[in-house]
Protein backbone atom coordinates (compact mmCIF):
# COMPACT_ATOMS: atom_id res chain seq x y z
CA UNK A 1 0.00 0.00 0.00
CA UNK A 2 1.30 3.20 -1.06
CA UNK A 3 0.19 7.25 -0.32
CA UNK A 4 -0.39 9.69 -2.52
CA UNK A 5 0.32 13.21 -0.76
CA UNK A 6 0.25 16.75 -1.37
CA UNK A 7 3.80 17.52 -2.74
CA UNK A 8 5.60 20.32 -2.29
CA UNK A 9 5.91 22.47 -4.82
CA UNK A 10 8.51 25.22 -4.36
CA UNK A 11 10.23 26.39 -0.93
CA UNK A 12 7.27 28.92 -0.49
CA UNK A 13 4.14 26.38 -0.47
CA UNK A 14 2.31 25.20 2.32
CA UNK A 15 -1.05 23.77 1.54
CA UNK A 16 -2.72 23.07 -1.62
CA UNK A 17 -6.47 22.46 -2.50
CA UNK A 18 -7.06 19.78 -4.50
CA UNK A 19 -9.16 21.45 -7.49
CA UNK A 20 -10.01 17.84 -9.42
CA UNK A 21 -9.50 14.20 -9.56
CA UNK A 22 -8.77 12.35 -12.70
CA UNK A 23 -8.78 8.74 -10.79
CA UNK A 24 -11.30 7.60 -9.31
CA UNK A 25 -11.74 4.68 -6.79
CA UNK A 26 -11.10 1.02 -8.21
CA UNK A 27 -8.38 2.72 -11.42
CA UNK A 28 -5.60 1.16 -12.12
CA UNK A 29 -2.60 3.73 -12.51
CA UNK A 30 0.76 3.63 -13.52
CA UNK A 31 3.69 6.16 -12.46
CA UNK A 32 3.73 9.50 -14.22
CA UNK A 33 -0.35 9.45 -14.73
CA UNK A 34 -2.00 12.53 -13.63
CA UNK A 35 -3.82 11.75 -10.20
CA UNK A 36 -5.24 14.94 -9.86
CA UNK A 37 -4.97 19.09 -10.01
CA UNK A 38 -4.21 20.86 -7.50
CA UNK A 39 -4.09 24.54 -7.18
CA UNK A 40 -1.57 26.21 -4.90
CA UNK A 41 -0.94 30.40 -4.64
CA UNK A 42 0.69 30.52 -8.04
CA UNK A 43 -0.95 28.31 -10.63
CA UNK A 44 -2.78 24.91 -11.03
CA UNK A 45 -0.84 22.34 -10.96
CA UNK A 46 -1.12 18.62 -12.23
CA UNK A 47 0.34 15.68 -9.91
CA UNK A 48 1.57 12.67 -11.18
CA UNK A 49 1.77 9.32 -9.36
CA UNK A 50 4.99 7.78 -8.51
CA UNK A 51 3.76 4.43 -7.65
CA UNK A 52 1.91 1.83 -9.95
CA UNK A 53 -1.00 0.87 -7.83
CA UNK A 54 -4.79 0.96 -7.61
CA UNK A 55 -6.51 3.84 -6.56
CA UNK A 56 -8.34 2.18 -3.09
CA UNK A 57 -9.72 5.46 -1.61
CA UNK A 58 -10.12 8.93 -2.10
CA UNK A 59 -9.07 10.94 1.01
CA UNK A 60 -9.49 14.63 -0.02
CA UNK A 61 -12.74 16.02 -1.58
CA UNK A 62 -11.96 18.21 -4.66
CA UNK A 63 -12.38 22.17 -2.68
CA UNK A 64 -10.60 20.38 0.58
CA UNK A 65 -7.55 22.44 1.27
CA UNK A 66 -4.56 20.92 2.87
CA UNK A 67 -0.97 21.14 4.25
CA UNK A 68 2.26 19.89 1.98
CA UNK A 69 2.55 16.37 2.70
CA UNK A 70 -0.95 15.32 3.68
CA UNK A 71 -2.67 11.90 2.18
CA UNK A 72 -5.05 12.37 -0.52
CA UNK A 73 -5.36 9.50 -1.70
CA UNK A 74 -4.58 5.86 -0.79
CA UNK A 75 -2.91 3.13 -3.28
CA UNK A 76 -2.61 -0.49 -2.99
CA UNK A 77 -0.41 -2.61 -4.74
CA UNK A 78 -1.31 -3.46 -8.39
CA UNK A 79 -3.19 -7.32 -8.65
CA UNK A 80 -1.44 -8.81 -10.90
CA UNK A 81 2.41 -7.88 -10.89
CA UNK A 82 3.95 -10.05 -13.78
CA UNK A 83 0.99 -8.90 -15.91
CA UNK A 84 2.59 -4.98 -16.22
CA UNK A 85 3.95 -3.20 -18.63
CA UNK A 86 7.46 -2.54 -18.75
CA UNK A 87 7.63 0.24 -16.71
CA UNK A 88 7.54 -1.62 -13.54
CA UNK A 89 8.67 -0.24 -10.81
CA UNK A 90 10.98 -1.82 -7.99
CA UNK A 91 8.56 -0.54 -4.76
CA UNK A 92 10.65 -1.20 -1.87
CA UNK A 93 9.02 -3.70 0.27
CA UNK A 94 11.58 -4.95 2.28
CA UNK A 95 13.08 -2.41 4.54
CA UNK A 96 16.28 -2.27 5.38
CA UNK A 97 17.74 -3.15 8.57
CA UNK A 98 17.31 -1.22 11.53
CA UNK A 99 14.56 0.74 10.23
CA UNK A 100 12.13 2.22 12.45
CA UNK A 101 9.12 0.66 10.55
CA UNK A 102 6.95 3.65 10.71
CA UNK A 103 3.58 2.74 9.25
CA UNK A 104 2.45 5.73 6.71
CA UNK A 105 1.94 8.64 8.87
CA UNK A 106 -1.22 10.56 7.92
CA UNK A 107 0.56 13.51 7.20
CA UNK A 108 3.99 13.18 7.41
CA UNK A 109 5.81 16.71 8.55
CA UNK A 110 8.90 17.65 6.46
CA UNK A 111 11.08 18.19 9.63
CA UNK A 112 10.19 14.30 10.36
CA UNK A 113 12.05 12.91 7.29
CA UNK A 114 15.72 12.34 7.49
CA UNK A 115 18.02 14.55 5.84
CA UNK A 116 18.82 14.30 2.21
CA UNK A 117 19.98 16.71 -0.56
CA UNK A 118 17.16 18.28 -3.22
CA UNK A 119 18.41 15.79 -5.87
CA UNK A 120 18.28 12.70 -3.16
CA UNK A 121 15.13 13.61 -2.40
CA UNK A 122 14.07 13.84 -6.14
CA UNK A 123 15.36 10.73 -6.86
CA UNK A 124 13.48 9.12 -4.18
CA UNK A 125 10.37 10.69 -5.51
CA UNK A 126 11.07 9.29 -8.84
CA UNK A 127 11.70 5.64 -7.74
CA UNK A 128 8.84 5.89 -5.62
CA UNK A 129 10.88 5.74 -2.57
CA UNK A 130 9.41 7.20 1.10
CA UNK A 131 12.12 8.62 2.37
CA UNK A 132 11.28 7.74 5.83
CA UNK A 133 11.48 4.18 5.39
CA UNK A 134 15.59 4.37 4.30
CA UNK A 135 18.26 4.57 6.13
CA UNK A 136 20.95 6.65 5.12
CA UNK A 137 24.56 5.78 5.33
CA UNK A 138 25.93 9.29 4.49
CA UNK A 139 27.05 11.52 7.40
CA UNK A 140 24.85 12.01 10.46
CA UNK A 141 22.79 9.42 9.18
CA UNK A 142 22.09 11.61 6.11
CA UNK A 143 20.79 9.68 2.76
CA UNK A 144 22.72 9.32 -0.06
CA UNK A 145 22.56 8.94 -3.84
CA UNK A 146 23.67 5.31 -3.46
CA UNK A 147 21.44 4.42 -0.64
CA UNK A 148 18.39 5.64 -2.96
CA UNK A 149 20.19 3.61 -5.95
CA UNK A 150 20.59 0.57 -4.15
CA UNK A 151 17.24 0.47 -2.56
CA UNK A 152 15.33 1.28 -6.00
CA UNK A 153 17.92 1.30 -9.14
CA UNK A 154 17.32 3.00 -12.13
CA UNK A 155 14.35 1.63 -14.38
CA UNK A 156 16.06 0.39 -17.85
CA UNK A 157 13.56 1.48 -19.41
CA UNK A 158 14.21 5.49 -19.78
CA UNK A 159 11.16 7.62 -18.17
CA UNK A 160 9.12 8.53 -20.52
CA UNK A 161 6.22 11.13 -20.17
CA UNK A 162 2.86 9.96 -20.60
CA UNK A 163 1.36 11.48 -23.72
CA UNK A 164 -1.24 13.92 -22.19
CA UNK A 165 -3.83 15.77 -23.66
CA UNK A 166 -2.89 19.47 -24.35
CA UNK A 167 -5.51 21.80 -23.38
CA UNK A 168 -5.42 25.94 -23.33
CA UNK A 169 -6.38 27.03 -20.26
CA UNK A 170 -9.70 28.85 -22.00
CA UNK A 171 -10.66 25.47 -23.30
CA UNK A 172 -10.55 24.06 -20.06
CA UNK A 173 -12.72 26.46 -18.78
CA UNK A 174 -15.16 26.50 -21.38
CA UNK A 175 -15.51 22.87 -21.41
CA UNK A 176 -15.71 22.71 -17.59
CA UNK A 177 -18.85 25.34 -17.63
CA UNK A 178 -20.20 23.22 -20.28
CA UNK A 179 -19.56 20.02 -18.89
CA UNK A 180 -17.76 18.21 -21.31
CA UNK A 181 -15.25 16.06 -21.04
CA UNK A 182 -11.86 17.82 -22.84
CA UNK A 183 -10.83 14.22 -23.30
CA UNK A 184 -13.39 13.72 -25.76
CA UNK A 185 -12.46 16.48 -28.07
CA UNK A 186 -10.02 16.47 -30.79
CA UNK A 187 -7.79 19.27 -30.79
CA UNK A 188 -6.57 21.04 -33.86
CA UNK A 189 -3.84 23.58 -32.18
CA UNK A 190 -0.29 22.92 -31.89
CA UNK A 191 0.59 19.06 -30.86
CA UNK A 192 -3.38 18.53 -30.88
CA UNK A 193 -3.87 21.28 -28.39
CA UNK A 194 -7.18 21.36 -27.73
CA UNK A 195 -8.64 25.32 -28.30
CA UNK A 196 -11.57 27.28 -27.12
CA UNK A 197 -12.55 26.97 -30.99
CA UNK A 198 -12.66 23.25 -30.47
CA UNK A 199 -14.36 23.36 -27.90
CA UNK A 200 -17.30 25.85 -28.71
CA UNK A 201 -17.44 23.57 -31.73
CA UNK A 202 -18.16 20.17 -29.87
CA UNK A 203 -20.97 22.56 -27.94
CA UNK A 204 -22.54 23.60 -30.84
CA UNK A 205 -22.64 20.30 -32.42
CA UNK A 206 -24.30 19.19 -29.42
CA UNK A 207 -27.27 21.86 -28.98
CA UNK A 208 -27.75 21.74 -33.18
CA UNK A 209 -27.14 18.32 -33.93
CA UNK A 210 -28.63 14.72 -32.21
CA UNK A 211 -28.09 13.63 -29.04
CA UNK A 212 -24.79 12.36 -27.73
CA UNK A 213 -23.69 9.43 -29.64
CA UNK A 214 -20.31 10.57 -29.99
CA UNK A 215 -19.78 11.28 -26.27
CA UNK A 216 -19.56 8.25 -24.50
CA UNK A 217 -20.89 9.29 -20.66
CA UNK A 218 -20.17 6.61 -18.05
CA UNK A 219 -21.60 7.37 -15.04
CA UNK A 220 -17.98 8.04 -13.54
CA UNK A 221 -16.03 10.27 -15.80
CA UNK A 222 -19.63 12.39 -15.80
CA UNK A 223 -19.32 12.55 -11.90
CA UNK A 224 -15.24 13.55 -11.40
CA UNK A 225 -15.55 16.01 -14.56
CA UNK A 226 -18.84 18.38 -14.41
CA UNK A 227 -19.88 17.99 -10.98
CA UNK A 228 -16.27 17.71 -9.12
CA UNK A 229 -14.40 20.70 -11.37
CA UNK A 230 -14.01 23.89 -9.59
CA UNK A 231 -14.04 27.03 -11.30
CA UNK A 232 -10.77 28.09 -12.50
CA UNK A 233 -9.17 30.98 -9.98
CA UNK A 234 -7.44 34.16 -10.36
CA UNK A 235 -3.50 33.80 -9.31
CA UNK A 236 -2.58 36.94 -9.92
CA UNK A 237 -2.58 38.36 -6.43
CA UNK A 238 -2.34 35.07 -4.73
CA UNK A 239 1.08 34.69 -7.10
CA UNK A 240 2.41 37.84 -6.05
CA UNK A 241 2.03 37.56 -2.34
CA UNK A 242 4.30 33.96 -2.89
CA UNK A 243 6.54 35.85 -5.00
CA UNK A 244 6.84 38.47 -2.45
CA UNK A 245 7.34 36.20 0.21
CA UNK A 246 9.97 34.26 -0.90
CA UNK A 247 11.76 37.06 -2.24
CA UNK A 248 11.34 39.14 1.21
CA UNK A 249 12.81 35.40 2.92
CA UNK A 250 15.69 35.77 -0.06
CA UNK A 251 16.75 38.76 1.06
CA UNK A 252 16.35 38.59 4.22
CA UNK A 253 18.37 35.52 4.74
CA UNK A 254 20.41 35.37 2.28
CA UNK A 255 23.51 37.62 1.83
CA UNK A 256 24.11 37.62 -1.35
CA UNK A 257 27.13 38.98 -3.74
CA UNK A 258 27.16 39.77 -6.99
CA UNK A 259 29.49 38.85 -9.97
CA UNK A 260 29.46 39.66 -13.85
CA UNK A 261 31.15 39.53 -17.09
CA UNK A 262 30.89 39.47 -20.56
CA UNK A 263 31.88 37.58 -23.22
CA UNK A 264 31.62 36.81 -27.07
CA UNK A 265 29.02 35.42 -28.48
CA UNK A 266 29.90 34.92 -31.94
CA UNK A 267 31.24 31.40 -31.87
CA UNK A 268 27.95 30.68 -30.01
CA UNK A 269 25.96 32.26 -32.93
CA UNK A 270 27.75 30.79 -35.65
CA UNK A 271 27.47 27.48 -34.73
CA UNK A 272 23.38 28.02 -33.78
CA UNK A 273 22.86 29.50 -36.98
CA UNK A 274 24.92 26.29 -39.41
CA UNK A 275 23.45 23.97 -36.81
CA UNK A 276 19.17 25.24 -37.88
CA UNK A 277 19.84 25.56 -41.83
CA UNK A 278 17.68 23.59 -42.92
CA UNK A 279 16.26 22.19 -39.67
CA UNK A 280 12.33 22.08 -39.29
CA UNK A 281 11.06 24.72 -36.72
CA UNK A 282 10.55 22.39 -34.04
CA UNK A 283 14.17 21.25 -33.75
CA UNK A 284 15.69 24.27 -33.91
CA UNK A 285 17.90 25.53 -31.12
CA UNK A 286 18.06 28.81 -29.46
CA UNK A 287 20.95 30.58 -27.53
CA UNK A 288 19.06 29.86 -24.73
CA UNK A 289 19.16 26.68 -24.91
CA UNK A 290 23.49 27.33 -25.23
CA UNK A 291 23.64 29.30 -22.23
CA UNK A 292 21.57 26.49 -19.94
CA UNK A 293 23.95 23.89 -20.60
CA UNK A 294 27.08 26.03 -20.17
CA UNK A 295 25.52 27.17 -16.99
CA UNK A 296 24.61 23.77 -15.83
CA UNK A 297 28.25 22.09 -17.02
CA UNK A 298 29.94 24.75 -15.16
CA UNK A 299 27.49 24.02 -11.96
CA UNK A 300 28.36 20.69 -12.04
CA UNK A 301 32.02 21.64 -11.54
CA UNK A 302 31.89 24.18 -9.35
CA UNK A 303 31.91 23.58 -5.67
CA UNK A 304 29.44 25.90 -3.64
CA UNK A 305 27.34 26.74 -6.46
CA UNK A 306 24.82 23.95 -7.40
CA UNK A 307 23.17 22.51 -4.49
CA UNK A 308 21.13 23.95 -1.14
CA UNK A 309 21.48 25.84 2.12
CA UNK A 310 19.80 23.41 5.18
CA UNK A 311 21.05 23.62 8.70
CA UNK A 312 23.83 25.57 8.66
CA UNK A 313 25.43 24.06 6.02
CA UNK A 314 25.92 23.79 1.81
CA UNK A 315 24.68 20.51 0.56
CA UNK A 316 26.24 20.46 -2.83
CA UNK A 317 23.61 18.35 -5.02
CA UNK A 318 24.93 15.67 -7.35
CA UNK A 319 23.36 16.26 -10.28
CA UNK A 320 22.24 20.10 -11.87
CA UNK A 321 18.26 20.14 -11.66
CA UNK A 322 18.30 23.71 -13.85
CA UNK A 323 15.01 25.63 -12.64
CA UNK A 324 14.36 28.62 -15.57
CA UNK A 325 12.58 31.56 -14.24
CA UNK A 326 10.08 31.88 -17.08
CA UNK A 327 7.41 35.15 -16.95
CA UNK A 328 3.90 34.98 -17.64
CA UNK A 329 2.00 36.71 -19.61
CA UNK A 330 0.17 39.41 -17.37
CA UNK A 331 2.39 39.17 -14.43
CA UNK A 332 4.16 36.72 -12.31
CA UNK A 333 6.86 33.87 -13.13
CA UNK A 334 6.43 30.10 -12.58
CA UNK A 335 10.45 28.34 -12.54
CA UNK A 336 9.68 25.02 -14.27
CA UNK A 337 13.13 22.17 -13.47
CA UNK A 338 15.05 20.74 -16.08
CA UNK A 339 16.11 17.96 -14.19
CA UNK A 340 20.14 16.20 -14.70
CA UNK A 341 20.69 19.65 -17.36
CA UNK A 342 24.01 19.26 -17.50
CA UNK A 343 23.63 15.24 -19.05
CA UNK A 344 21.17 16.53 -21.39
CA UNK A 345 22.42 16.95 -25.58
CA UNK A 346 21.26 19.98 -26.95
CA UNK A 347 18.36 18.35 -28.72
CA UNK A 348 16.84 17.33 -25.60
CA UNK A 349 17.92 20.36 -23.38
CA UNK A 350 15.86 22.70 -26.12
CA UNK A 351 12.81 20.16 -26.19
CA UNK A 352 12.87 20.08 -22.52
CA UNK A 353 12.39 24.09 -22.32
CA UNK A 354 9.77 24.37 -24.62
CA UNK A 355 7.95 21.80 -23.32
CA UNK A 356 8.36 23.23 -19.72
CA UNK A 357 7.66 26.99 -20.77
CA UNK A 358 4.59 25.87 -23.09
CA UNK A 359 3.29 24.17 -19.91
CA UNK A 360 3.89 27.48 -17.99
CA UNK A 361 2.09 29.46 -21.20
CA UNK A 362 -0.48 27.14 -22.53
CA UNK A 363 -1.33 24.51 -20.15
CA UNK A 364 -0.27 23.10 -16.75
CA UNK A 365 2.78 22.67 -14.93
CA UNK A 366 2.93 19.05 -13.66
CA UNK A 367 4.05 18.75 -10.32
CA UNK A 368 7.72 17.34 -11.26
CA UNK A 369 8.29 20.57 -12.95
CA UNK A 370 8.60 22.15 -9.95
CA UNK A 371 10.48 20.24 -7.58
CA UNK A 372 14.50 19.92 -7.02
CA UNK A 373 15.93 22.83 -8.89
CA UNK A 374 19.23 23.17 -7.66
CA UNK A 375 20.41 26.25 -9.30
CA UNK A 376 18.34 28.72 -11.27
CA UNK A 377 18.60 30.62 -14.51
CA UNK A 378 16.68 34.06 -15.54
CA UNK A 379 17.30 35.09 -19.03
CA UNK A 380 15.71 38.45 -18.76
CA UNK A 381 17.65 39.70 -22.04
CA UNK A 382 14.55 38.65 -24.01
CA UNK A 383 13.00 42.00 -22.46
CA UNK A 384 16.02 43.67 -23.97
CA UNK A 385 17.98 44.57 -20.90
CA UNK A 386 21.73 44.12 -20.69
CA UNK A 387 22.27 42.40 -17.58
CA UNK A 388 19.83 41.28 -14.41
CA UNK A 389 21.29 40.65 -10.80
CA UNK A 390 18.73 38.33 -9.54
CA UNK A 391 18.00 37.09 -5.92
CA UNK A 392 18.43 33.88 -5.02
CA UNK A 393 15.66 31.03 -4.71
CA UNK A 394 16.33 29.61 -1.10
CA UNK A 395 17.00 27.26 -0.03
CA UNK A 396 19.16 26.89 -3.78
CA UNK A 397 22.23 29.15 -3.23
CA UNK A 398 23.20 30.64 -6.88
CA UNK A 399 21.01 32.58 -9.81
CA UNK A 400 22.67 33.29 -13.12
CA UNK A 401 21.19 36.02 -15.46
CA UNK A 402 22.00 36.21 -18.86
CA UNK A 403 21.34 39.98 -20.32
CA UNK A 404 20.28 40.46 -23.91
CA UNK A 405 22.84 39.74 -26.85
CA UNK A 406 23.84 42.96 -28.42
CA UNK A 407 26.67 43.86 -30.64
CA UNK A 408 29.55 46.05 -29.03
CA UNK A 409 32.71 46.95 -29.73
CA UNK A 410 35.03 43.99 -29.08
CA UNK A 411 39.06 43.69 -28.79
CA UNK A 412 39.99 40.40 -30.91
CA UNK A 413 43.62 40.19 -30.82
CA UNK A 414 44.88 43.64 -30.45
CA UNK A 415 41.57 45.10 -33.15
CA UNK A 416 38.81 46.49 -32.79
CA UNK A 417 35.47 44.90 -33.76
CA UNK A 418 32.06 44.54 -33.73
CA UNK A 419 30.69 41.47 -32.23
CA UNK A 420 27.81 40.10 -30.52
CA UNK A 421 28.35 39.84 -26.61
CA UNK A 422 26.40 38.91 -23.66
CA UNK A 423 26.66 39.93 -19.95
CA UNK A 424 26.38 37.23 -17.52
CA UNK A 425 25.54 37.41 -13.95
CA UNK A 426 26.04 35.26 -10.91
CA UNK A 427 23.71 36.41 -7.89
CA UNK A 428 25.27 33.91 -5.11
CA UNK A 429 25.00 32.99 -1.24
CA UNK A 430 28.02 33.92 0.36
CA UNK A 431 27.36 31.80 3.07
CA UNK A 432 28.01 29.17 0.54
CA UNK A 433 30.85 30.47 -1.79
CA UNK A 434 33.28 32.93 -1.87
CA UNK A 435 33.40 35.29 -4.96
CA UNK A 436 36.78 33.47 -5.73
CA UNK A 437 34.67 30.28 -6.61
CA UNK A 438 31.32 32.15 -8.15
CA UNK A 439 34.28 33.86 -10.68
CA UNK A 440 35.77 30.59 -11.50
CA UNK A 441 31.95 29.67 -12.23
CA UNK A 442 31.32 32.64 -14.42
CA UNK A 443 34.34 32.26 -16.50
CA UNK A 444 33.98 28.55 -16.70
CA UNK A 445 30.43 29.69 -18.52
CA UNK A 446 32.25 32.04 -20.89
CA UNK A 447 34.99 29.72 -21.68
CA UNK A 448 31.90 26.94 -22.38
CA UNK A 449 30.17 29.37 -24.43
CA UNK A 450 33.55 29.62 -26.97
CA UNK A 451 33.11 25.83 -28.14
CA UNK A 452 29.47 25.54 -28.46
CA UNK A 453 30.26 22.58 -30.81
CA UNK A 454 31.48 20.50 -27.52
CA UNK A 455 28.72 21.55 -25.55
CA UNK B 1 -2.28 34.68 -50.66
CA UNK B 2 -3.59 38.25 -50.76
CA UNK B 3 -2.69 40.84 -47.54
CA UNK B 4 -5.60 40.67 -45.98
CA UNK B 5 -5.65 36.76 -46.08
CA UNK B 6 -1.76 37.38 -44.58
CA UNK B 7 -2.59 39.91 -42.57
CA UNK B 8 -5.50 37.81 -40.73
CA UNK B 9 -3.25 34.33 -40.32
CA UNK B 10 -0.23 36.32 -38.61
CA UNK B 11 -2.83 38.01 -36.59
CA UNK B 12 -4.25 34.59 -35.26
CA UNK B 13 -1.68 32.76 -34.78
CA UNK B 14 -0.06 35.85 -32.69
CA UNK B 15 -3.32 35.87 -30.55
CA UNK B 16 -2.27 31.90 -29.55
CA UNK B 17 0.78 32.94 -28.22
CA UNK B 18 -1.16 36.85 -27.12
CA UNK B 19 -4.46 35.65 -26.53
CA UNK B 20 -5.49 39.83 -25.87
CA UNK B 21 -3.14 41.67 -28.15
CA UNK B 22 -4.80 44.21 -29.63
CA UNK B 23 -3.46 44.97 -33.14
CA UNK B 24 -4.82 48.45 -33.51
CA UNK B 25 -2.44 49.73 -31.30
CA UNK B 26 0.11 48.24 -33.39
CA UNK B 27 1.54 49.91 -36.42
CA UNK B 28 2.21 48.04 -39.30
CA UNK B 29 6.06 49.49 -38.82
CA UNK B 30 6.70 48.32 -35.46
CA UNK B 31 8.67 46.00 -33.74
CA UNK B 32 6.10 43.13 -33.41
CA UNK B 33 8.42 41.13 -31.02
CA UNK B 34 8.80 44.09 -28.95
CA UNK B 35 5.94 45.39 -28.85
CA UNK B 36 3.89 42.11 -27.84
CA UNK B 37 6.82 40.86 -25.75
CA UNK B 38 7.66 37.55 -27.51
CA UNK B 39 10.65 36.15 -26.42
CA UNK B 40 12.46 33.58 -28.58
CA UNK B 41 10.22 30.67 -26.92
CA UNK B 42 7.11 32.84 -28.49
CA UNK B 43 8.95 33.65 -31.47
CA UNK B 44 9.43 30.32 -32.14
CA UNK B 45 6.26 29.15 -31.46
CA UNK B 46 4.83 31.89 -33.57
CA UNK B 47 6.94 30.80 -36.81
CA UNK B 48 6.46 27.30 -36.74
CA UNK B 49 2.47 28.41 -36.24
CA UNK B 50 3.00 30.31 -39.33
CA UNK B 51 4.52 27.62 -41.29
CA UNK B 52 2.23 25.40 -40.37
CA UNK B 53 -0.66 27.40 -41.76
CA UNK B 54 1.06 29.06 -45.18
CA UNK B 55 2.33 25.94 -45.84
CA UNK B 56 5.58 27.80 -46.53
CA UNK B 57 9.26 27.20 -44.96
CA UNK B 58 10.69 30.22 -43.07
CA UNK B 59 14.29 29.52 -42.24
CA UNK B 60 16.34 31.50 -39.42
CA UNK B 61 17.37 33.37 -42.52
CA UNK B 62 13.74 35.24 -43.10
CA UNK B 63 13.86 35.97 -39.04
CA UNK B 64 14.63 39.46 -40.03
CA UNK B 65 11.48 39.56 -42.30
CA UNK B 66 8.93 39.01 -39.52
CA UNK B 67 10.28 41.62 -37.89
CA UNK B 68 6.80 43.91 -37.71
CA UNK B 69 3.37 43.06 -39.46
CA UNK B 70 4.12 44.76 -42.85
CA UNK B 71 7.30 43.31 -43.42
CA UNK B 72 5.92 39.39 -42.07
CA UNK B 73 2.75 40.16 -44.60
CA UNK B 74 4.97 40.66 -47.41
CA UNK B 75 7.41 37.72 -46.27
CA UNK B 76 4.21 34.90 -46.31
CA UNK B 77 3.10 36.64 -50.02
CA UNK B 78 6.52 36.27 -51.21
CA UNK B 79 6.78 32.74 -50.03
CA UNK B 80 3.40 31.41 -50.60
CA UNK B 81 3.28 32.87 -54.44
CA UNK B 82 6.51 32.14 -55.44
CA UNK B 83 7.04 28.92 -53.94
CA UNK B 84 4.08 27.48 -56.34
CA UNK B 85 1.50 27.55 -53.89
CA UNK B 86 0.63 24.17 -52.62
CA UNK B 87 -2.76 24.66 -52.11
CA UNK B 88 -4.19 25.63 -55.43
Amino acid sequence: MSTFTMPSLGADMEAGTVLEWRVKSGDAVHRGDIMAVVDTEKSEIEVETFNDGVVKDIVVEPGQKVAVGAVLAILTEPDDVSAKGTTHLATPVTPPRDVPTAAHPPAPAIDGVPSASPVVRHLAVERGLDLASVHGTGAGGAITRSDIEHLAPTPSVKRTRRTRRRVSPLARRLAATAGLDVDTIAGTGLHGTVRADDVRRVQADATTARPPTARPAPPATAQRRSADVIPAVDHRDSMRRAIARLMTRANEQIPHYYLTTTFDMTAAMCWLHEQNEGLSVNSRLIPAALLLKATALAAKDTPGINGEWCDEHFRRASSVNLGVVTSIRGGGLMVPVIPDAETLPLPDLMASLRAAVERVRFGRLLASDLTGATITVTNLGEQGVESVYGVVFPPQVALVGFGAVVDRPWAVEGLLGVRPVITATLAADHRASDGAVGARFLARVGRLMQKPGEL
Amino acid sequence: MTEEEARSIIEEEIRYIVPDADFELVPDDAELREELELDSLDFLVLVERLCIRAQCRIDEDDYPALRSMGSSIHLLISRTSSDAAPQQ
